[in-house]
Formats: structure tokens, C-alpha cells, sequence
């Protein structure tokens, strides 16, 4: 019995080990997402376009859409345009959030790039990032037709997110939707 | 002159030194308050530093986040839960206690009294008996005697 008790300490670094080892998989960039499952967050902000007005949340509902948070000084988001340009073209949904960007340049920057999504919204003082959880760009969010989060990425999208994290659940809620 | 010349300076010099990233609030108590909460907030985008020490645009979006909510007369719980709602637990640094966390907070006391326990129970083990001499008995005493008369052949 006491032989046994002897082996105490190194049965107890080992579980130790393990169980730290297991964490070293994690990513400690990112953070858990406090909004999945959550309605999007009221706001109202001007568009993109100055001629399209105000948007509000109300005009996020009724068809599952992705809500991608982009900016000009954003360097990732260059890369993950293209793939932004393929979804739109496949027919999926975006709505862009320019965060904390100015005007002249987010215009330039669709002009020369493409532009994927229907509207953009304009947050130049990233209040609706907050209301978001947004700690940088790109972010984006997948909700569905009721207009609530069902998804959040942070970072780029490319082939294989988009395959591995969004195409089933987008999917899903889009048979749901019809 | 000189010296006079050095007090313009530090005059001139004083406000600039001041301004960075001053903040001024419409009551007095809400400066501390600001100063703890700033410190015991994470900032979301680096990797451990608190919304005081960090210069990421989203920390300085946050402390001025912080400094709106102390001016709406929100508490400091209401304003934690207004943050953690948006950035999950992981903006504090002082965790909750909820489901989650109750492990983190009550395995330091768990800990101790485990120990403590192992201190006590060795300080109550009765100390190791000495092997008690024993004598040899006849037998043993007349073997011992074969083996040394056969080694002294």
C-alpha cells in the first residue's frame, strides 16, 4: 500500500502532462464567440453608399446571409476577397461591414477588387464592432434567416474554411429557410 | 535666465507630457474606477495584456468603451457583463465564478488541504521501531558453530 502511494507523484505529473499537452492544440488567438445562438445586435448605422441611407438590423432578416467585416487597412482581407467574390457569385448572401475605414478608399478598394456584397455598412467608428465582439478584421458571421448568429469566424476565409466550417451549416439553414 | 528659461519649458512641456491619453471624467470617483477596471480587463486582440498597457487600436476602442459606460452610471458588474457579452469571459482577467471556473477557484484551497492533510497524517505515523535485538537461539547458535569449524578447515 505504501509502495503504491510512492508512485503517487509521478501518476499525478503525468495526468498533468497530458492534460497540458492537450491544451498546447488550442489556438490562443481566438476567442470563444459570445454571440453564437444570439440575435444580431440592433443598430442603425448609414450605408456604405450614401445614397442607399440607414441600415438597420431589421434589413439583416429573412434570408441566411454572411456578415463579413472588412477594411481597407486590413491586410488579410485582400486575400480573402477573391474567395468573398466566388461565394457571392455561387449566389451566397454577403453583407459587408467596412469597419473603421474611410469612404474614398473603401470605394477604390471595390472598384479595383470586385464587389461581393449586397450592401456594405458603414461603421466608421467600429461602435456596431463592439456590439459584435469584433476584435479585427476580417471577421465573419453566418446568420440565418431569423437574423440570429449561428456562426463566427475570425479570420480569413479560403477553400478549406469555407469547406470545413461554414458549407454544411450554411446548407442546413438555407433547406431550413426554403 | 537659465533657470528662467528651463521653468518656460517646463511649462511648455508639462501640458504635452499630460495629454497622452488623458482621461477626464464628470466625477472625480469614476478616474479609479476607470484605472482598475482598465487594468483587469484583457485586451481581446493581444496575447496577455490588459487594456491599460496595451496600444491596439482595439484596447484604445475599449478604455473609451469603458470610460462611456462609467459615464452612463453603469456599475462595474453591469459593465463587465455588458463586455463579456460582446467578447466572451476572456476580456477578464479576474474570472467569474460560475460552472466553468468553480475547479480554478477552489483547487488552491483543495490543494492546501490536501496538504495539510499529508502534513498532519505523517506527523501523527508513530516514528519507525529500531529492529529489536534478538538473541540467537541454540540452534542457531550450534549451526554458527558448524560453519565456522568448517571454515577454519
Amino acid at each position: 500500500m505504501i509502495r503504491f502511494a510512492l508512485f503517487l507523484p509521478v501518476a499525478l505529473f503525468v495526468v498533468l502532462s497530458v492534460v497540458l499537452l492537450l491544451g498546447l492544440d488550442g489556438d490562443p488567438t481566438e476567442l470563444p464567440s459570445a454571440l453564437v445562438g444570439e440575435p444580431f445586435p440592433a443598430f442603425k448605422l448609414e450605408a456604405l453608399d450614401p445614397e442607399q441611407g440607414f441600415i438597420d438590423e431589421q434589413q439583416l432578416i429573412g434570408e441566411v446571409a454572411l456578415v463579413n467585416v472588412w477594411a481597407t487597412w486590413c491586410y488579410a482581407c485582400r486575400i480573402e476577397h477573391a474567395k468573398l467574390n466566388q461565394l457571392a457569385e455561387s449566389g451566397v448572401k454577403i453583407i459587408g461591414l467596412n469597419y473603421k475605414d474611410n469612404r474614398a478608399d473603401a470605394f477604390d478598394w471595390l472598384s479595383l477588387r470586385g464587389d461581393p456584397y449586397a450592401f456594405s455598412i458603414f461603421d466608421l467608428r467600429g461602435s456596431l464592432g463592439i456590439d459584435l465582439g469584433v476584435y479585427g478584421a476580417p471577421e465573419t458571421f453566418l446568420i440565418d434567416a431569423q437574423g440570429n448568429i449561428r456562426y463566427r469566424r475570425v479570420g480569413v476565409i479560403d477553400d478549406r474554411v469555407w469547406e470545413n466550417e461554414f458549407a454544411e451549416l450554411y446548407a442546413k439553414l438555407k433547406a431550413k429557410a426554403l | 535666465m537659465k533657470r528662467l528659461a528651463f521653468v518656460m519649458f517646463l511649462l511648455a512641456t508639462g501640458p504635452v507630457i499630460a495629454t497622452s491619453d488623458l482621461v477626464v471624467f464628470s466625477d472625480p470617483s469614476y478616474t479609479a474606477r476607470y484605472q482598475t477596471m482598465i487594468t483587469e480587463l484583457r485586451c481581446p486582440k493581444c496575447q496577455n495584456q490588459n487594456l491599460a498597457d496595451s496600444n491596439s487600436p482595439i484596447s484604445q476602442d475599449l478604455r473609451a468603451e469603458v470610460q462611456r459606460l462609467l459615464e452612463l452610471g453603469m456599475t462595474n458588474p453591469e459593465i463587465e457583463q455588458y463586455l463579456t457579452a460582446r467578447y466572451s469571459e476572456f476580456i477578464l482577467y479576474r474570472p467569474q465564478v460560475n460552472n466553468n471556473t468553480y475547479l480554478l477557484w477552489l483547487a488552491p484551497i483543495v490543494i492546501l488541504l490536501i496538504g495539510m492533510a499529508i502534513v498532519f497524517g505523517l506527523s501523527r505515523r508513530p516514528k519507525a521501531v529500531p529492529q529489536v535485538q534478538r538473541d540467537t537461539t541454540q540452534t542457531e547458535q550450534q549451526r554458527l558453530a558448524e560453519l565456522l569449524k568448517d571454515g577454519n578447515k
